[in-house]
């Protein structure tokens, strides 16, 4: 035994047969990490679409477009495969509630989803220009609230991992939607060889990993009980993946003019370390909503 | 909507979602638990009347939790009877004397070995229907509602399985029917209090260790009791989510308990999530706005 374990000793507590307290979440591999995921990059490949357009960068705008509607799409259809009933994905328009940021989130997501494919749709047809234009820079409003808003469905529930990085997820999660538009632009030019476009999706690469790895650094930063599934297991080994990723995918973004095959591999680890992070949230949630340590502990420290 | 509608204590939690004035009065649960005998009637009872389904019913599930063979609250059990056994020197036997006076008595019971005799600790378990409920907060279709009688129940015709109201709950209370796919919990019997009846559960338990009534009423008869439990010398008795103060608002369903909660399987100070949602927006505002900044920096300038 080291000396640190001596000074340490494992903190009693007693449970009902160590049973959980909380249920553990019925949000599932991959639906959840792949909705985070899909949203966030629909998110900020809209807001890059807006951008492109504004500066002159017509290869981006479409790129954006596209990207933005199909991520939406595909998210939105990861999102209704989770419910239990899901012909009834609708009955979420039934109302607007501000206390349920599900509810927030599904109208942020149906608007999202319909000003993207207009947007989309009209890029790729070459149809409607005007509306489509007015439909993308209504996207670019949306887009940020989609990436966001996730933060806030994790943290407002009972567990205690996700409730207590109300701070970093919105972070983390806004941080990834950059490396993952990002990645989309990089991947992008290097597949149709049009390579004039990189270097906004290089600094959207860097500063992505700024904020996504500085949430990160957040995370594994505290020193509170019911932050260590962020530390230890497989949420811990999971961040640690995804912060060596992102940051390698970001750094090799930087020779994406060079090399095509730099500038695909530099995407590959941008998304896959987005989506790493995103299941290392899932699974951190997930244990400490299983053990009642995290519970208990946390609670009986509160005054 | 008023300024406590988050957190805090709330007079009266029907008005505040919307009922007006004559309403029905809160009415809620008094779990005693030192006179719980562990004969589960009010499982029984609740099933039956709610026809819950036990999709199990062939198989003989057997837990190894003492005679605890339920498990946990859940989509079909929302009534749960604990059994916790303890090693004690002694077991405390609590009768009354001629005057009505509560007086307690030690006495061996079967000792092991070592001495030592075994305490067994038995509460029915309920959904605390809450007065600041973490599942109705957060339900997005509005499946979750309050009640005239200020208790929380699903619409089934409404709820879309989302189970967000499942990781919400402090208590892990609520939870969805796999083959159904949608969330149940305790209604506290919706519709026998819409018909002037109490629910099953009280109804059927024996040693009225589940009481059912006004719950400003049921906080004074449980206060009484935890004053009795005390002078006898039964100092480990302490009420539970009686407190209008504590991080849910108190619940409309108490208990009277012998230890620590968490030795129950419940949590020792739940607060609902909600109360910190306006920071949670806030933080979400700013990393939105993070995001919206770190594209205008990488498109800064025109197309060189
Ligand atoms: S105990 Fe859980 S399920 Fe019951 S009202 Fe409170 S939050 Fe809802
Ligand atoms: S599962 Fe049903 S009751 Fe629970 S939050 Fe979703 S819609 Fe509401």
């Amino acid at each position: 035994m080291s000396a640190e374990q001596l000074q340490v000793p494992a903190a009693q507590f007693e449970s009902y047969y160590g049973r959980p307290i909380l249920k553990v979440t019925r949000w599932r591999e991959p639906h959840l990490p792949a909705y985070l995921f899909l949203g966030e990059l629909s998110g900020a490949a809209a807001v890059m679409g807006v951008a492109a357009g504004a500066t002159g960068r017509p290869g981006l705008v479409r790129t954006g477009r596209v990207v933005a509607a199909a991520a939406a799409a595909a998210g939105a259809a990861f999102l209704t495969a989770e419910l239990g009933r899901p012909e009834r994905f609708l009955h979420m328009l039934r109302v607007a509630k501000l206390t349920s940021p599900m509810s927030i989130g599904s109208w942020i997501l149906v608007s999202h989803s319909a000003l993207t494919s207009a947007a989309a749709a009209s890029s790729v047809t070459g149809l409607l220009g005007p509306l489509g234009t007015a439909a993308a820079a209504g996207s670019a409003v949306t887009g940020p609230l989609l990436a966001a808003y996730p933060g806030v469905l994790l943290a407002n529930t009972a567990v205690p991992a996700w409730h207590s990085s109300y701070r970093e997820l919105p972070l983390l999660f806004t941080g990834g939607a950059l490396t993952a538009a990002a990645a989309a632009g990089l991947a992008v030019a290097a597949l149709t060889g049009d390579q004039a476009d990189v270097s906004p999706s290089q600094r959207l690469a860097l500063a992505g990993a700024a904020l996504e790895c500085g949430a990160e650094f957040m995370l594994e930063r505290r020193s509170d009980l019911v932050a260590e599934p962020y530390h230890t297991g497989e949420g811990g080994k999971l961040l640690k993946y995804a912060r060596a990723a992102t940051m390698s995918g970001a750094l090799l973004g930087l020779a994406a003019r060079r090399s095509r095959a730099a500038a695909l591999a530099s995407a590959a680890l941008l998304a896959g370390g987005g989506l790493a992070a995103k299941f290392a949230v899932h699974r951190a949630g997930v244990e400490s909503a299983r053990d009642p340590k995290y519970v208990v502990q946390s609670q009986a420290a509160n005054p | 909507m008023t300024s406590n509608s988050l957190y805090g204590p709330l007079e009266d939690v029907s008005g505040d979602a919307g009922y007006v004035a004559g309403h029905p009065e809160r009415v809620g649960f008094f779990t005693d638990t030192s006179v719980c005998i562990g004969c589960k009637a009010c499982e029984v009872a609740c099933k039956e009347w709610n026809g819950l389904p036990d999709p199990d019913a062939d198989l003989l599930k057997l837990t190894g939790m003492s005679y605890d063979n339920t498990a946990e609250l859940g989509s079909n059990a929302w009534r749960h009877v604990a059994f916790i056994e303890q090693a004690v020197p002694q077991v405390s036997v609590l009768s009354r004397d001629g005057a009505g006076q509560l007086i307690i008595s030690a006495s061996a019971g079967d000792t092991d070995d070592s001495g030592q005799a075994t305490r067994w600790l038995m509460a029915s378990d309920v959904c605390k229907h809450c007065t600041h409920a973490g599942c109705l907060d957060v339900c997005p279709t509005g499946a979750l509602v309050r009640t005239e009688f200020g208790t929380v129940i699903v619409q089934p015709d409404v709820c879309n399985g989302c189970a967000y109201c499942v990781s919400a709950c402090p208590f892990g209370v609520i939870d969805r029917r796999e083959d159904d796919g949608r969330a149940w919990k305790c209604t506290m019997c919706y519709d026998r209090l819409r018909g002037g009846l109490e629910p099953a559960c009280a109804k059927a338990c024996p040693t009225d260790s589940i009481q059912f009534g006004r719950l400003d009423e049921l906080r004074v008869t449980a206060q009484a009791r935890l004053a009795e439990l005390h002078e006898a010398g039964i100092t480990q008795a302490r009420l539970y989510g009686a407190d209008p103060e504590d991080g849910i608002g108190g619940a409309g369903a108490f208990f009277l308990l012998l230890d620590e909660p968490q030795v129950y399987g419940l949590p020792p100070d739940p607060v609902v999530t909600t109360r910190d949602l306006p920071a949670m927006w806030r933080w979400a505002g700013l990393a939105a706005g993070a995001l919206a900044a770190g594209v205008a920096v990488a498109f800064a300038g025109r197309r060189a």
